[in-house]
């Protein structure tokens, strides 16, 4: 285990809690998020991760907890950390009546931009995220595609450390999704940290490492491949007739965590206490044993696995 | 320091060319000032002239005749219906088809010549007999200023009834009136227009400006940027402090043309407290906009101002009229003291010195209200 330092990490939070009420949006949550990565927040909507992201952009004062970013305490420092910050909104939030380039030409004045870096830098911004030639057409009027990577452009404008996204993606086709991560892996190759959430598990999978969240509280958290490891469940592939049936009959015990029709077969996630599952769900619906298959787990297993999304 | 004030311009910018793409604010900058003065320049009279009234006439007699001519020729009242009986006459007013109704006595011509307007009969008789009233008014008497019209009938001179002099009564006081001697309502509304103008125009511009933000979401934006509350909320309200100035320059150059509402003060003075309440009214737009969370609470907080604004302050009618806790209300205002303030520059041509009661009062609100708009809106969403 690595020293505590704000030298390493870019977030660490302490049984951060945010209650609202009596709703709990965030509950004793702990984080540490090492420099450089790109972290991700995966989990429903409603689970809390804005509420999260807002605590730890100093946007919101946590009810109970430490919340340390880039070394500086919250709230207390929440004003210096704005300079070394950048924040996207899940909401579109650049002005609709202002062209792309006066959005941006506001936001780099609001950073304190000299007018020579200004222009050199909102050049450069065009160019990297393709909006060259929509320059003086009005954010409002825009694609979702196109907005969202004005709105990276802006929150990248001051070139922030530390760069909070949430749900960037929500409103963006696949094909500008791939794009988008893309340029993400650019901007962590050249030394940002990002702190990304999410709901989708493909996005999920990208991220260096992970947490999961459900009803404010973190679940599980590391890199992909250590939470599909370290998974509590096997996962059995069944490829055979009726499986919609056969679907109903084995949610009945209580080893199986949770069923899912996958095309036309059906994937089973079986508590891993169980010594051979294949064996146990093959005597249990009386299915011949070769339509039965071990197979890896995928995110989406383990996201089922430890929220219990497949009980519902 | 520098970067303050570059983050105040950057906002000042953007406000502006919000503002200038908005076709429809852009527009109702120019076309409110425009469009209510010229309607409450023309429609607003408090000299009520050419009221609805009947007739119901006993006498039917050429004395009569002459007496309904006599009063119409007042301008006072304009005679629509005549009735002949009281029934009818009642249910008129009732539906309010005319205000009041004049019954001439069979008996008038009688009454007329006994009557001491009438110039007969010298000393005016004042046994019971002789002092009767001539006719009588029926009247709606709902509206207070219909009522004191018809009411300044009471006294009437009749002595031209009969081609004589009218009698000059010498009246118990001579009365002068200053700045205004015409008496045109217009002279009064022209200058109190300006203050209720800018009081609706300036609270709503500020707070649904920034309400806005909030409620499309930028607020998010930028409060995760350095932006201090202070800069935004300068940066917001400047721009407006020049829409401001806009209509005043429309009320009052169109006062002038149109209604001949003369600027008697000085126009540095007028520009003066002008900004003040300028200053004061958008203080107030921004703290609205720390308590409202939509546009639409931003609009009616806007209107619960703007009615007192209206009718408290002394556009419509004198303050000195109100009761005591009226009178606490109207002095809260930002518009009352305005009100007093423009009304004196223009009409009276009062010096900046003999009006710092109002002018500390206006300086102190926006000051107290700037640093407590400043205080209630936090940096954070919680």
């Amino acid at each position: 285990m690595r020293v505590h330092n704000g030298s390493e990490f870019a977030v660490i939070a302490e049984n951060m809690s945010r209650h609202f009420g009596d709703l709990k949006a965030i509950d004793n949550v702990s984080l540490n998020i090492e420099k450089g990565i790109i972290y991700g927040f995966l989990g429903p909507n409603g689970c809390g991760k804005t509420t999260a992201i807002r605590m730890l952009t100093g946007l919101l004062i946590p009810t109970s907890g430490k919340v340390e970013v880039l070394g500086l305490q919250l709230p207390q420092d929440a004003e210096k950390l704005r300079l070394k910050m950048g924040y996207m909104t899940q909401k579109f939030s650049l002005y609709g009546d202002l062209t792309v380039k006066e959005n941006l030409q506001f936001i780099a004045k609001i950073f304190g931009l000299s007018r020579a870096e200004q222009k050199q830098r909102i050049a450069e911004l065009l160019s990297i995220y393709g909006l060259d030639k929509k320059h003086s057409q009005l954010a409002g009027s825009m694609s979702g595609g196109q907005r969202q990577r004005l709105a990276l452009a802006a929150a990248t404008l001051h070139k922030p450390e530390l760069l909070f996204l949430d749900e960037p993606t929500s409103a963006v086709d696949p094909e500008n999704r791939r794009e988008f991560w893309e340029q993400l892996f650019d901007l962590c190759d050249q030394g940002t940290s990002i702190l990304v959430s999410t709901h989708y598990m493909d996005e999920a999978e990208r991220c260096h490492k992970l947490a999961i969240l459900e009803d404010g509280v973190k679940r599980a958290d590391g890199t992909p491949d250590e939470l599909m490891n370290n998974m509590a469940a096997n996962v059995i592939e069944i490829d055979d007739e009726n499986i919609r049936q056969l679907k109903q009959q084995l949610m009945q015990m209580p080893e199986v965590i949770s069923a899912a029709q996958i095309g036309t077969r059906l994937r089973v996630l079986v508590d891993k206490s169980v010594e051979s599952p294949a064996d146990l769900l093959a005597s249990f619906g009386r299915i011949d044993r070769v339509k039965l298959n071990l197979v890896r787990p995928s995110l989406e297993d383990v996201f089922v696995t430890c929220t219990g999304g497949g009980r519902q | 320091m520098m970067a303050t004030i570059n983050r105040i311009q950057a906002i000042f910018f953007k406000e502006l060319m919000q503002l200038k793409r908005d076709k429809v604010t852009f527009g109702m900058v120019v076309m409110i000032p425009l469009v209510q003065l010229m309607l409450f320049g023309f429609a607003i009279n408090t000299n009520v002239r050419n009221i609805p009234v009947a007739v119901l006439d006993y006498s039917q007699t050429a004395m009569s005749r002459v007496l309904i001519q006599t009063v119409s020729a007042t301008q006072v009242v304009r005679f629509t219906h005549q009735y002949s009986d009281l029934k009818t006459a009642r249910l008129a007013i009732d539906k309010s088809e005319v205000r009041a109704v004049l019954v001439i006595p069979s008996d008038v011509s009688q009454r007329l010549v006994r009557h001491p307007s009438s110039g007969f009969g010298s000393p005016a008789s004042t046994d019971e007999e002789t002092s009767r009233p001539i006719a009588q008014w029926l009247v709606d008497g709902s509206d207070t200023m219909i009522a004191a019209s018809i009411k300044s009938l009471r006294n009437m001179p009749l002595a031209e009834l009969f081609g004589k002099p009218a009698n000059r009564n010498t009246p118990t006081f001579e009365v002068t009136l200053f700045y205004n001697p015409e008496q045109r309502t217009a002279v009064n509304i022209v200058p109190g227009l300006v203050g209720v103008i800018l009081t609706m125009t300036m609270i709503l511009f500020t707070s649904a400006a920034i309400v806005r933000e909030r409620e499309q979401g930028n607020l998010e934006m930028l409060i995760a940027t350095p932006v201090r509350p202070i800069e935004l909320m300068l940066g917001k309200i400047i721009p407006y402090i020049f829409v401001g100035l806009v209509q005043v320059t429309i009320i009052l150059s169109l006062g002038y043309l149109v209604f001949n509402v003369p600027i008697n003060g000085s126009l540095l003075v007028l520009l003066a407290v002008t900004l003040l309440f300028i200053s004061a009214s958008l203080t107030l737009g921004l703290l609205i906009s720390t308590i409202a969370t939509t546009q639409l609470q931003a609009m009616q907080m806007t209107v619960f101002i703007l009615l007192p604004s209206i009718l408290l302050s002394g556009f419509m009618f004198p303050y000195e009229g109100m009761p005591q806790a009226a009178q606490y209300i109207a002095e809260v205002l930002p518009a009352t003291h305005y009100m007093r303030l423009i009304r004196g520059v223009v009409l009276r041509e009062v010096e900046f010195s003999a009006m710092t009661y109002d002018v500390y009062w206006l300086v102190l609100f926006t000051i107290v209200g700037l640093i407590t708009a400043s205080w209630r809106f936090k940096k954070n969403l919680g």
